[in-house]
């Protein structure tokens, strides 16, 4: 029993080892240098990218950043039941809602005008809670052997259309598709995009998520639907250039499912490291910061005026029209048509 | 054989012997029930935190937005998706984990320590890695069949262990008397050795339906909507505490409709197993001859094992084979190991300690109190694990600040979310001791504590045992209340899994998929051995 006792307890110290990173106290550097403070960071942005972007962070500041990667919805949940306690400084999210969201709730503290300035003003928060990052598309990919090109749809409106019936796969809970809702209910108004998820619900077959959907489009078990364009960059890599059987495609300019829209970070107005944070985030969006990003393999846009993204397709400019934060709000006029619809519960 | 009326006295291992020494007669018992009271009582309030942050955040909400949400289109076809699942799979379970039991325990077929290990032995795949495997090979399973498939083959172990293990230490001698007097082998079957294992098959039913409740991954898997997916769902899409709680309540009553039914059952096993004479007093049986039926019984144990182990162990030897680039970052495999390995045990400790005085109170004082604590503790089984670890998150913030993010908010994490396992396993081996033997031993002068420590603990250790591996065994392959509860800068093999396939990177998950089964493999065995161990030292003592 004793022996028992004595292994289990080295368990426990080897697991506690290995997990608390006690963060060093704040504030001593108050002659402005940030050396030797650490922040923690909250990210449901793609884990690689954010390790490169804070390793180069941490050699050029001496700030440590303890990362804490997780789905954005769950880190957003987390923070919004830590409220004013949390450990969180930052929270790096995949769209704007879920920042909307913590803004919306008085989480955020205002970004420094210098920092919002480095990219253009519609890519971060109207009210200067949060920064866009970076960017990403809204396509539509397709199995290249079930679509012909000249089948392709021109309008995310056409995906309700009889042409799709059990063609078309969709991954309603997923955060990306809700801004093409509210993008629809901007365009025809909420009647007639209720009418058009309720055709795609009858078209479509539900995945949960758009690595299931994409990697479905390119087996072959539906023909079509609409991804980020950075998930089927993502299942090339994990497939193999030789196993790819998809393409992707994009609507026509000023269709509601042209869009590209923005990945940000805020600060948590109940940070202790303030001064840290704001250094974190003026990173992202120096140069180097968004050099990484053009290069990594998150295969997102970079925003940064003169940095371009090396390894996509298509610049930037001709990826859609940037939808502004304010325009996609927190996205619940969007989900309530979702619900009402029997897509989201 | 034993006299029918000395069984207590018969079942008394050397401590207890030891206890009537003259020597033990010196001190009058003390101690209070109060304080075994008192305990189960806050372990039972640990343990229900999350309900009651459930029921507080549904509060929140007025009437009329309940109203609005139960009314939605997709909550009927989402309660339906529910009961239609949980009533096949339990019964699929019931039917598979009784004849594979019946097979093993019972019948001359050869292999059976073999095939009792290997029947086990989905345990150790997690349910989520048991859909990612069948998905993986099969885009086709998925729906209604698919999460049936998936969630039969992975919980029919939990009827089959209890199942197998009653069948090892009851009487046969019940049965030889019945078949004596002229009755078929279908009506003995039927009529006497089916009753005998009413307690281990509703047992084993409310495991299984419970877990069905509150799964999400292995749905998630083969995109199957029930009420834990919607909650999932409601929560990451509209950041909805509120609504998400208001789900979970639902939920809940269908935890309460399983756990009343359970206690159904056992109202009425008192009448079937009076007959029973468990424990000590029982003989083995000798072996069922099948005869002609023997390749059949063969071939349907080795279809079980091939469809539920011959799968996983195919598809991940498949992705570790065809293991490809990964966009994410390589983790070291072995420190994730350790941790997961370090926070399992460690779990699996505290939350045995923790169902003792529970199991305990039920026991020697049962009544509508200690049945409604050990009914509650149940009811949080049933929460999907987002709900649980926010409630942890959410009370752990406000009371326990330092620990928070800290390694015992995990473990703490971890005892409310399988406290309901160990305490099926405690309570379980209780059953078998006779209720005479605290009171022989304390008449005999000791006090309850010397009591608890030399005759009932020892008498239950097959049942700590069991209950140490089950919890160690789940523990070890939690994913979603690790991803909120976990050390900043940890990894667990199960957050390493689902960060790879979140990442469409497969071929990279798997060394971790492959990695958590292997990791419970030593706890299923110790699970095979201790629940079926009693009856082989009998023959021992014999």
């Amino acid at each position: 029993m004793v022996a028992v006792g004595a292994a289990l307890t080295s368990v426990v110290l080897a697991a506690c080892g290995s997990g608390s990173s006690k963060p060093v106290a704040a504030g001593r550097s108050a002659g402005g240098s940030l050396a030797g403070q650490s922040i923690t960071l909250y990210s449901g942005q793609h884990e690689q990218t954010v390790q490169a972007l804070v390793k180069a962070f941490e050699a050029k500041t001496g700030v440590k950043v303890n990362v804490r990667s997780g789905d954005e919805a769950e880190l957003a949940n987390q923070i919004l039941t830590e409220g004013k306690a949390s450990p969180a400084d930052a929270f790096f999210a995949e769209n704007p809602p879920a920042l909307t969201t913590l803004e919306e709730k008085g989480l955020l503290a205002k970004v420094d005008a210098s920092t919002l300035s480095a990219v253009p003003a519609a890519d971060s928060s109207a009210g200067g809670d949060w920064l866009g990052v970076s960017a990403r598309s809204a396509v539509f990919a397709y199995n290249t052997s079930a679509v012909q090109t000249s089948q392709l749809p021109t309008s995310v409106q056409d995906l309700a259309g009889a042409a799709w019936k059990g063609k078309l796969g969709i991954a309603p809970s997923e955060t990306d598709f809700t801004p093409i809702v509210t993008r629809m209910i901007k365009a025809v108004g909420a009647d007639a995009t209720k009418t058009w998820l309720q055709g795609l619900k009858a078209n479509g077959k539900v995945y949960d998520s758009n690595e299931d959907l994409i990697s479905a489009i390119n087996k072959g078990e539906v023909a079509g639907g609409v991804v980020d364009h950075y998930y089927w960059y993502r299942m090339r890599d994990e497939v193999g250039a030789g196993a790819v059987h998809s393409a992707l495609a994009s609507f026509a300019a000023g269709d509601p499912g042209s869009m590209v829209d923005v990945s940000g970070i805020g600060i948590l107005s109940s940070s202790k490291h303030q001064a840290a944070a704001q250094a974190l985030l003026a990173y992202l969006v120096s140069q180097p910061g968004q050099q990484i990003i053009a290069t990594s393999q998150s295969y997102e846009y970079p925003l940064l005026p003169g940095v371009t993204a090396a390894k996509l397709d298509k610049p930037l400019s001709a990826a859609g029209p940037l939808v502004p934060a304010t325009d996609l709000g927190d996205g619940k006029q969007a989900l309530d048509l979702l619900q009402s619809v029997g897509l989201l519960s | 054989m034993s006299q029918p009326a000395a069984p207590a006295r018969a079942a008394l291992p050397r401590s207890v012997l030891r206890a009537m020494s003259p020597a033990a007669l010196r001190r009058r018992a003390s101690g209070a029930p109060l304080v075994l009271s008192l305990v189960a009582a806050a372990v039972a309030v640990v343990v229900c935190c999350p309900l009651v942050f459930v029921v507080m955040q549904a509060g929140q909400s007025g009437w009329d937005s309940v109203r609005r949400l139960l009314g939605r289109p997709l909550v009927t076809t989402l309660l339906w998706h529910t009961l239609e699942l949980t009533v096949t799979v339990t019964a699929a379970t019931l039917l598979i984990g009784f004849c594979a039991a019946f097979l093993t325990q019972r019948t001359d077929i050869p292999g059976r320590r073999v095939f009792t290990v290997l029947l086990a032995m989905p345990l150790a795949v997690p349910e989520f890695v048991h859909g990612y495997c069948w998905v993986s090979l099969f885009p086709s399973v998925q729906g209604f069949r698919g999460a049936v498939l998936v969630m039969t083959t992975s919980l029919y172990p939990l009827v089959f262990l209890p199942v197998a293990a009653t069948l090892r230490r009851s009487d046969a001698a019940t049965e030889e008397v019945a078949r004596s007097l002229g009755h078929s082998r279908w009506r003995v079957l039927w009529r006497v050795t089916l009753p005998q294992t009413r307690p281990a098959l509703a047992g084993g039913a409310l495991l299984v339906s419970l877990y069905l409740l509150g799964e999400y991954g292995a749905f998630a898997m083969v995109r199957y909507t029930t009420f834990a997916t919607a909650i999932y769902t409601q929560f990451e899409t509209s950041f909805d505490t509120v609504s998400a709680s208001v789900l979970a309540l639902v939920l809940i009553v269908l935890a309460v409709l399983v756990t009343g039914a359970e206690a159904g059952a056992g109202r009425r096993r008192g009448r079937g197993v009076r007959v029973v004479r468990e424990g000590a007093a029982a003989r083995p049986a000798d072996p069922l001859a099948l005869g002609r039926g023997r390749i059949p019984a063969l071939l349907g144990l080795a279809a079980v094992v091939g469809t539920t182990l011959g799968v996983p162990v195919y598809a991940l030897g498949y992705w570790l084979a065809k293991g490809n680039s990964s966009t994410l970052p390589s983790a070291s495999i072995w420190t994730a190991t350790a941790t997961t390995a370090g926070y399992a045990l460690v779990t699996a400790a505290v939350a045995t300690a923790a169902a003792v005085p529970v199991a305990l109170l039920a026991w020697r004082h049962p009544g509508h109190a200690s049945e409604g604590i050990v009914r509650l503790a149940y009811l949080t089984r049933a929460l999907p694990g987002i709900a649980v670890a926010l409630a942890v998150v959410f009370f752990a913030i406000r009371y326990a600040q330092p620990w928070y993010q800290q390694p015992p908010m995990l473990v703490a994490g971890y005892v409310v979310l399988f406290f309901p396992l160990a305490l099926t396993a405690v309570r379980a081996s209780l059953a078998h001791v006779p209720h005479g033997v605290e009171d022989v031993a304390r008449s005999l002068g000791r006090r309850r504590l010397a009591v608890l420590g030399r005759v009932t603990l020892p008498l239950i250790a097959p049942g700590l045992a069991a209950s140490f591996a089950m919890v160690a065994l789940t523990a070890s392959t939690e994913l979603t209340a690790t991803l909120l509860l976990h050390p900043t800068g940890t990894e667990t093999l199960a957050t390493r899994f689902w960060s790879y396939t979140t990442g469409l990177a497969y071929g990279a998950a798997a060394p971790y998929a492959a990695m958590m089964t292997v990791l419970s493999v030593p706890a299923v065995i110790l699970l095979t051995r201790r629940t079926l161990g009693p009856a082989r030292s009998l023959k021992e003592e014999a």
